[in-house]
């Protein structure tokens, strides 16, 4: 027994070694409880408010991109708006119950990254803003990502730039979906699984969110076809789609409150436990 | 003495997280100069000090990178290493100086020292972060070109700041 204890205080160095790895280690494994805990991330409130306070000044150095990318998308709208006036013009109306699903919270990214293997996007908006976990980020140009995250006032998400999720996508002209999950290697793109042969796809395919889960309303911009192969031996194409988002340069983004996808939740639940009363 | 190293601490923390976890050029690169302070603690101190800092520093990089466990991994990792490094790389005729920096070593040391360092690093912190050896060439890549900046970084840092 002595001899045990003795040579353990001889060998504290590599003891303490293996305790301190171990933590670290039982850390990387379990990173989705801790994700979600609201200290060890960026959520927290020191090192939320020293992004924020970092960003705001960073912030001025882009702002010529910004511009052009809000003047883009006030021609979007405005487009629109065009499309609909006009169409309103000889349409009657059909009085119906409003049917907004979904409620858009501007936020600013306070931090982000694009380089690791998994990258994470801090906003400057939190639970008294109204964000909370499992809501989508958008921003002008398409998808960003998705709340993980809460604090008082500030929160933090999975960017699409994150194997650790994938996102439900389909091809906008024929309605085919699949899922699609970054391949760690470049920021500009991502992979798009489940898309069997026989449908048709072309490089330049416009790929946009399906509006199957509640995260993302349909239609969202996420990105187009940049090249796709037939692996050997499978049934499914791997299409290589070139996102629409600059994610080295977003700055302003929204948070989407999908106003009933709680009650979406509740049903999806009680179908798949077979309580739906049938 | 514990103050200067604090004031280390809390610089080269503040120039990782503000500073280089911001500039990403071409989605590969991101030096990391923190490895500095594991390199500079002088060389007498004990072991368990040396790997107990190491953790407070992997650890608050990670709270400020969303990373957590990996940097506080490859910090422990080399710092229970750094021992043997400085043993294997120094000259046994040769008296060894307390303070590992630049202007205390030489360019010899100095430039080993923090090759193996920084090299032993991100070879723990780019595999841990992927967790896998799938892709292995890739990521070999990516240790490779981010331990050039970081060295470089970390060399340039000897002729701008703590060079007392």
């Amino acid at each position: 027994m002595r001899s045990l204890f003795r040579l353990l205080v001889k060998n504290y160095p590599f003891l303490l070694f293996l305790f301190l790895e171990v933590i670290s280690v039982v850390f990387i494994v379990n990173y989705n409880s801790f994700q979600r805990s609201r200290y060890l991330n960026t959520s927290n409130a020191i090192s939320a408010s020293l992004y924020s306070s970092y960003s705001s000044v960073v912030q001025y150095f882009g702002l010529k991109k910004v511009n052009k990318h809000l003047m883009e998308e006030n021609a979007l709208l405005r487009n629109r708006i065009d499309q609909y006036e006009s169409s309103l013009l000889d349409s009657v109306r059909l009085e119906t119950s409003s049917d907004s699903t979904f409620r858009y919270i501007p936020a600013r990214v306070v931090n982000n990254s694009v380089n690791r293997q998994q990258n994470y996007i801090t906003l400057n908006r939190g639970r008294k803003h109204g964000v909370k976990p499992d809501q989508g980020i958008i921003s002008s140009t398409g998808i960003v990502g998705i709340v993980t995250s809460v604090s008082e006032s500030y929160s933090m998400g999975l960017s699409v730039l994150n194997p650790r999720w994938s996102i439900s996508a389909k091809l906008k002209k024929n309605g085919y979906y699949g899922s699609l999950i970054w391949n760690g290697k470049s920021y500009k793109n991502a992979e798009l699984g489940d898309i069997p042969f026989h449908v048709d796809v072309a490089v330049g395919d416009t790929i946009v969110t399906s509006g199957y889960s509640s995260v993302f309303p349909e239609g969202i911009l996420v990105g187009k076809v940049e090249s796709f192969t037939q692996p050997p031996g499978e049934n499914y194409y791997v299409i290589n789609v070139e996102l629409s988002t600059d994610f080295k340069s977003v700055t302003w983004v929204e948070v989407i409150d999908g106003i009933k996808s709680d009650e979406l939740e509740k049903l999806k639940q009680a179908t798949f436990n077979g309580e739906d009363g049938i | 003495m514990g103050f200067k190293y604090f004031v280390m601490f809390i610089v080269l923390l503040a120039v990782q997280v503000l500073f280089l976890n911001q500039i990403q050029f071409s989605g590969y690169i991101n030096p990391f100069i923190y490895v500095l302070f594991i390199m500079l603690l002088p060389v007498n101190i004990p072991k368990y000090a040396l790997m107990l800092l190491a953790f407070a520093m992997g650890i608050s990089v990670d709270v400020f990178s969303n990373s957590l466990g990996v940097h506080s991994a490859a910090s422990v990792f080399i710092a229970y290493l750094r021992p043997g490094i400085i043993r294997v790389i120094t000259n046994r005729e040769e008296d060894m100086n307390e303070y590992p920096g630049l202007a205390q070593t030489g360019w010899r040391w100095f430039l080993g020292y923090a090759i193996l360092m920084v090299l032993l690093h991100h070879l723990a912190l780019f595999y841990l972060e992927v967790f896998t050896f799938a892709n292995f060439l890739n990521t070999l890549y990516r240790v490779i070109l981010s331990s050039v900046f970081s060295f470089f970084v970390i060399v340039l840092s000897q002729f701008i700041i703590f060079r007392d």
